[in-house]
């Protein structure tokens, strides 16, 4: 009964907010519906016991990912007016590709898994049950293979994006900090002997 | 002594409330909650009363160690008693103020933002334990849980950039956007070395597997993982030396410039909250949490066996708050990119390579903390 309240709750969020991802005018409005969805569908998967993916899912997507999205999106200068524009003209292709989209997982995905009957009940397990054991166990054992090429394709990823990002240009201002640390006084200081003046000998 | 508080409340006032007021069925439920807003309201007003006077004491600390004397006047009755009263008379001061909105600003997301940054800082207290038995949450995946709630943290500061329409709040916001991002993988590998050692995510759990005495501590075997847990988190909560989010000579007061009143005691009233926090973190996952420093000693262990075992946690806690306040009169204010070096390049290897040390150490039954 109370899950219930609490699915459709969290449901209806999630809905809400995934449309007003698209609907909204200004990006970091969308930007944020974005992370509310997260958030409700990270509070679906709490309802399955999956605490740990619903905890990662915040921690990765909302606490690292749109982080970093917001902050792209606040940087860039978005004119509204010339995004809207196109709107009409790309409604009827958007539409169709929508359509089949639809048409396309329907057929995959059938429909005698949509029937409430066929769904398995959720197995309740107690407290001691631990999510991301299981998990852990599941992924290092039966899936290692799969786990491991995953992680090197991420290996990948991360070195072409840093090797991308080292564009050394002659702009950069960036420092090497060795140079300065070893730094001596004689590089930066010069003392300069000179006479001492008294009052009244220039004029 | 505070179950004894607890259970007299729960007989004597929700008892007769739930009984009264809702249908049989829903008794239990409804006693059930009733019973977890209390153990909140226990939490919380000693965290927001200690927030309060923590910034008293940082001012009393700093004062002495620069030889002053910090606050001194506002006391109660007439007496001035070394300035006990001055939190309370800025908090008035700062709920009778004015909250100026200014113009061009987004006023939803302007008074979001101070609630977003306080709002996390607190519900992570939700699975912090005080002792074996005293937890709000017992949960398995705790550690989890403090780790996202303290990477969300900075949504209240990028919105507060934002929506201020000012350069230099998003000047500040962005600052502190890349700088929680680079800090908190070294934060997140820190945690995994507990994980490792622990074999739990449950922070009671991880308290336990320390007991022993003051050697078996986790501070030993993972010291360096400690060291980075505690400066990743100075960085987190945009704390001196790290504190270039709000760096004063360059971008005046960063995030919260347009910000004044109660809007801008809110976002005080978070980082503070978030300094408690990791202080009480760094007591559970690395120095025994509640576990007494003398166990494990023959003649000292009995001699302090009447002392709660909370004591011990708030004492160490207290200790670490201590260090928060001693770094920002001790160090002056890091450049940018020497912060982003110190964290991508210093501490994220250095934790990897630790993992690798403890896993070996946990793998081979190293004594004494892994047999």
């Amino acid at each position: 009964m109370i899950e219930q309240i609490v699915f459709y709750l969290f449901g209806g969020i999630l809905l809400l907010s995934a449309s007003m991802v698209v609907v909204m005018r200004n990006p970091i409005h969308s930007a944020l519906f974005l992370v509310l969805s997260f958030f409700a569908s990270s509070a679906i998967w709490l309802l399955l016991q999956a605490e740990f993916l619903a905890i990662a899912l915040v921690l990765v997507y909302v606490g690292a990912v749109m982080v970093l999205f917001l902050f792209v999106v606040m940087m860039l200068d978005i004119n509204i007016a010339t995004v809207r524009a196109g709107f009409a003209r790309f409604l009827p292709v958007g539409i169709t590709v929508a359509v089949l989209m639809v048409t396309a997982m329907g057929l995959v995905v059938g429909a005698d898994y949509f029937m409430s009957d066929t769904y398995m009940a959720i197995k309740s397990v107690g407290s001691d049950y631990s999510n991301t054991k299981e998990l852990g166990i599941t992924l290092y054992t039966e899936y290692l293979f799969q786990f491991e090429v995953a992680g090197a394709i991420l290996l990948v990823a991360i070195i072409a994006a840093i090797s991308l990002s080292m564009n050394k240009s002659k702009i950069t201002k960036s420092k090497n900090p060795q140079d300065q640390v070893f730094v001596k006084k004689q590089d930066r200081l010069r003392v300069v002997k000179m006479q001492s003046e008294t009052k009244g000998t220039e004029s | 002594m505070l179950e004894i508080i607890y259970q007299f409340i729960s007989q004597n006032l929700l008892l007769p409330i739930t009984t009264l007021l809702l249908p049989v069925d829903y008794q239990p439920q409804g006693l059930l909650m009733l019973q977890t807003v209390i153990k909140i309201l226990a939490i919380l007003i000693p965290v927001l009363v200690t927030v309060a006077y923590f910034t008293y004491a940082e001012r009393k600390v700093i004062g002495f160690i620069q030889g002053r004397i910090g606050p001194n006047r506002v006391g109660f009755f007439g007496f001035s008693l070394w300035g006990l009263g001055q939190p309370i008379a800025d908090a008035v001061k700062l709920i009778v103020k004015e909250i100026v909105i200014p113009t061009g600003s987004n006023r939803f997301l302007f008074v979001m933002a101070p609630i977003l940054s306080l709002a996390p800082s607190l519900a992570a207290w939700a699975v912090i334990p005080f002792d074996d038995t005293k937890v709000l949450a017992n949960i398995n995946a705790g550690l989890l849980y403090v780790l996202a709630l303290t990477s969300l943290a900075v949504y209240g500061v990028i919105i507060a950039g934002w929506a201020s329409n000012s350069k230099y709040a998003f000047l500040g916001a962005l600052r502190s956007a890349a700088q929680i991002v680079a800090y908190e993988i070294a934060m997140g590998f820190a945690l995994a070395g507990v994980l490792v050692a622990s074999g739990s995510l449950n922070l009671g759990d991880i308290v336990n597997s320390q007991s022993g005495s003051i050697i078996h501590w986790f501070w030993i075997p993972l010291f360096p993982l400690f060291v980075i847990y505690f400066i990743s988190g100075l960085a987190e909560t945009n704390r001196a030396p790290f504190d270039v989010a709000e760096g004063e000579s360059e971008i005046v007061a960063g995030f919260h410039v347009e910000y004044g009143g109660m809007a801008f005691s809110v976002f005080f009233m978070a980082e503070y909250a978030n300094m408690i926090l990791i202080a009480v973190l760094s007591a559970l996952m690395f120095c025994g949490g509640w576990l007494s420093p003398f166990q494990g000693i023959p003649g000292l262990e009995g001699l302090f066996a009447w002392v709660p075992p909370m004591f011990w946690l708030l004492a160490k806690t207290s200790f670490f708050m201590f260090l928060f306040l001693w770094f920002r009169a001790t160090f002056p204010r890091y450049r940018y990119d020497q912060i982003m070096r110190l964290g991508w390049k210093v501490f994220i290897p250095i934790t990897i390579f630790w993992l690798v040390v403890v896993s070996a150490l946990v793998i081979t039954d190293t004594p004494p903390w892994f047999n």
